[in-house]
């Protein structure tokens, strides 16, 4: 860090590095100046001019934005002069400003109208005749209203160095320019809305929340997106039960501001017309709506059955539910129905991870060390299409610390073009690679290697063989698919797995093995597809579903159950490098039961309650801390943030089943069976285009 | 896209004359001698300066909206700027610009309807000494007063090149 220097500002002796700009030292002491243009983590573009200051010694008042701090200066913010001056520039950012503030959607929160309210510009010189360009349509998410645009260029770097889409551009001169859309008329990029929520004004307005509500008349809930396992934290704005927008201008979570299309838009899933409103039981071969009561007794009924005759039982549980659901859910298995028979869609080879490093402390990456490290190897893995959020940290890094990234895959990505060696392997034989890296690798300072599931099993042990021997502090990170997928693994929804990585000692069947075993007699699916593409083979077996929607699973069912979605519960999830964050309910539809109650229900109607305990999320979480290691973290302190949990740092002993491992690699439009039901995923040009 | 011989020499000296990684700075000039030869800038030379900078297209469309000397629509054949900026205004530089739009019947960034010329108001073109000053094409005229002024746009209206207005004297840059 560069020697401290002293300054005064607003009269107040105030220390800071030197060289750092005014308008940051301002707002570290809790000064505001105030700025447009300026974006922290962006370039500086110096073009609106609010943050004029005067500085002692300097004839003109000069800009905070780009202005260093020296010792001695002296400045101040808050002069007559300097208000004089912001009220100049807001009269001038008004000439052909609409002041249609009663209909834009960013009344209320606009900064423009911040400041205008703080310095008053309220009467203007000019009488000319206002500029009028009509608004433009560039996807079904962003539109742009050319006359309330600002020209703060905010959109087009955020674009440009945060997403290196560059989708954004300004076409034409002065008064005349315009945010122009890389394909002429419309916009082929990520579709990622980051344009918009960094527009200080009603500029860029997003397809899905347009004239669909004021700002104050929401209430703000933060949650985690279910999509992918980035595990970002979206606000969602609520009115009356229903999600109008998502977003995370209060940058709290492990993703700061940063979204993808999914966490912005992608709730729409929630509130779509085809989610299950009531339970249903097949009655002559079709499903037909019945009470709650009706299709939990007939489940129990039929469970009871089964496991009395000691008949085959296959569970198979979510990449998308809580932690605690995941808990109850294996547990009610275990000990409930007396079963090992449980599996999840595997997407990541964690368990070998975990157990490769055993013996060390702090080697699996945090989501913060994407930005942090020196050095980041990517992997076998699509990050800018996969995993938007890392890649994402990748990029800031790059900006901000110049670090180096290495990108070992199959195709070009997006991490080429900060990388410092890009190198082209075929899928699955990444590793062939690595000694040509080695020398530049274990010259870094540090390294995180994150990889995708074409790194599985034994590749997992040599991966981190070579690490081990690079001779630098490295970290790892195996990526997984869904917001859960983690978590998943972490609560023992694998045969071989207890919760916790404690080996079970006992057989199991994989989810290839339920469905191709003709003696099952029972398979209960909570939110999860295995039927998609699959048959099940047991055509006698009494299926149970517990899904949002009617999947090609749920249309097997014998009884199909209404379930929550994410947003409609509390609970925990745990991301793909292993932060918990709690999800806090957003919305309801009516009808459905999140799949603990669902769970607990069942157990109650079997008997089993006092067995399983109360399907409250918090009395589970209760239990998840005494018993699963690395989440005896205390929940107040997951509401607050993200917590990193740190499993067994002692060997799995189990073998991981490489061969069950696939990742569904769901690209920035796609989001398995739940992304089919998102109208926004399915609009955008480039998901048609991408499938 | 292909260009003249001689036009792809100059491309190639410019793309080596800035640094490897600067090649954007060879847009410019790109654009300026790429659109006489082709009358105007089309999304096709775009997207072929943009390809040979290593930039994107709407980079180049960034740059082609800001200069007003690049266009997209095709100019006349002689394309006449008339400066009525302060040097050239103090001395009837506006006037030269009214009697054009008089005579010609059209107007700022217009074609006549055969084609021939094209006006333009334009910022200082630099020539302040000489003011007022009017430039068709490439070529400056010094101390242009209303009655050349008259001769040239009558001469190329009647079909002559600008060198066979002997009257009124250009100067090349």
């Amino acid at each position: 860090m560069a020697d401290l220097v002293k300054f005064t500002i607003n009269g107040q002796e105030l220390e800071a590095p030197a060289g750092m700009l005014v308008i940051e030292a301002a707002k570290q002491n809790g000064i505001e100046i105030p700025s447009f243009c300026y974006y922290e983590g962006y370039s500086l573009q110096a073009a609106c001019r609010m943050c004029l200051v005067e500085v002692e010694k300097m004839p003109k008042m000069q800009v905070a934005c780009t202005l260093q701090v020296g010792a001695g200066m002296v400045i101040r913010t808050e002069t007559d002069q300097v208000q004089a001056a912001r009220k100049s520039t807001l009269e001038f950012l008004l000439t052909n400003h609409p002041l249609d503030c009663p209909v834009c959607d960013k009344g209320g929160e606009c900064e423009l109208q911040d400041m205008v309210f703080r310095y008053g510009a309220g009467e203007s010189r000019y009488t000319e005749t206002k500029i009028h360009v009509d608004e433009q349509q560039w996807s079904p998410v962003v539109f742009y209203d050319a006359p309330r645009c600002i020209l703060c260029f905010r959109c087009v770097r955020a674009c440009d160095e945060g997403m290196g889409v560059s989708a954004l551009g300004v076409v034409n001169r002065g008064a005349m320019s315009l945010i122009a859309p890389n394909k002429g008329d419309h916009l082929e990029c990520d579709e990622c809305g980051q344009c918009i929520d960094i527009c200080p004004v009603g500029a860029l307005t997003s397809g899905a929340y347009r004239y669909q509500t004021r700002p104050w008349e929401m209430e703000h809930v933060g949650t985690i997106c279910t999509h992918c396992s980035d595990g970002c934290k979206t606000t969602l704005g609520v009115r009356n039960d229903e999600i109008v927008r998502g977003n995370n201008r209060d940058r709290s979570g492990v993703n700061g501001e940063f979204l993808c299309i999914k966490g912005r838009y992608a709730f729409d899933f929630s509130e779509s017309t085809e989610r299950l409103q009531s339970p249903m039981i097949r009655v002559n071969g079709k499903l037909e709506e019945v009470s709650w009561s009706k299709a939990l007794d007939t489940i129990a009924k039929k469970f009871a059955e089964v496991k009395a005759k000691g008949g085959k039982f296959g569970v198979i549980g979510s990449n998308q539910t809580t932690n605690e659901e995941n808990y109850y859910l294996q547990k009610f298995a275990r000990q409930g129905l007396g079963t090992n028979n449980i599996d999840h869609q595997r997407t990541g080879d964690v368990v070998t991870l975990v157990d490769a490093l055993s013996g060390t402390t702090g080697r699996l990456a945090k989501t913060a060390d994407f930005y942090e490290s020196q050095a980041v190897l990517v992997i076998g893995a699509d990050l800018a299409v996969e995993h938007p959020f890392l890649a994402f940290q990748i990029r800031a890094n790059f900006r901000h610390h110049e670090a180096h990234v290495y990108a070992v895959t199959a195709d070009t990505v997006r991490e080429d073009l900060v990388a410092t060696r890009s190198v082209r392997a075929t899928r699955g034989e990444e590793l062939a690679s690595l000694e040509a890296l080695r020398e530049a690798l274990a010259a870094e300072k540090n390294l995180v290697i994150v990889f995708g599931d074409s790194i599985k099993g034994d590749k997992v042990r040599s991966l981190v063989a070579f690490g081990e021997t690079l001779g630098i502090p490295v970290s790892y990170c195996a990526l997984v698919d869904y917001s859960n997928s983690r978590g998943a693994i972490d609560m023992g929804l694998v045969a071989e797995l207890n919760p916790g990585y404690h080996a079970s000692g006992a057989a199991g069947a994989s989810i290839d093995e339920m469905l191709a075993a003709n003696d099952l007699a029972a398979l209960w699916v909570v939110g999860s597809n295995p039927l998609q593409h699959t048959k099940l083979a047991a055509s006698r077996a009494f299926v149970v579903v517990q899904d949002l929607f009617l999947t090609e699973t749920a249309q097997r069912a014998d009884v199909v159950l209404p379930s929550a979605s994410a947003y409609e519960k509390n609970g925990t999830v745990t991301n793909g490098c292993g932060e918990v964050q709690r999800l806090k309910r957003a919305s309801a539809t009516m009808g459905t039961k999140t799949d603990l109650e669902i769970i607990g229900l069942i157990a109650k109607e079997m008997g089993l309650a006092p067995l399983m305990g109360p399907w409250l999320p918090e009395t589970v979480y209760a239990e998840i801390r005494k018993s699963v290691k690395g989440y005896d973290i205390p929940l107040p302190l997951v509401t607050i943030g993200a917590q990193q949990t740190a499993p067994v740092n002692g060997r799995v002993g189990v073998d991981s089943r490489p061969d069950l491992i696939r990742s569904s690699h769901d690209n920035l439009f796609t989001s398995g069976t739940l992304g089919r039901y998102s109208t926004v995923l399915n609009s955008v040009i480039e998901g048609r285009q991408s499938r | 896209m292909t260009f003249s011989p001689e036009l792809e020499a100059r491309f190639e000296k410019f793309l080596t004359k800035y640094p490897a990684d600067r090649k954007r700075s060879a847009v410019i000039p790109m654009l300026v001698y790429a659109q006489d030869e082709t009358e105007a800038i089309t999304q096709e030379l775009i997207e072929e300066v943009a390809k040979r900078c290593g930039v994107t297209p709407l980079q180049v469309e960034e740059v082609v909206g800001f200069y007003s000397m690049l266009h997209k629509k095709p100019q006349g054949k002689y394309h006449v700027q008339i400066c009525t900026n302060i040097s050239c205004l103090l001395v009837g530089g506006a006037e030269l610009w009214e009697q054009a739009t008089k005579k010609t019947g059209i107007g700022h960034k217009q074609n006549s309807a055969d084609g021939r010329i094209s006006l333009e108001e334009v910022e200082c073109i630099g020539a302040c000494s000489w003011a007022p000053a009017v430039q068709i094409n490439y070529d400056f005229y010094h101390f242009v007063t209303p009655g050349q002024l008259d001769k040239l746009l009558d001469g190329l209206a009647a079909g002559k090149k600008p060198e066979e207005i002997t009257e009124v004297q250009k100067v090349s840059c």
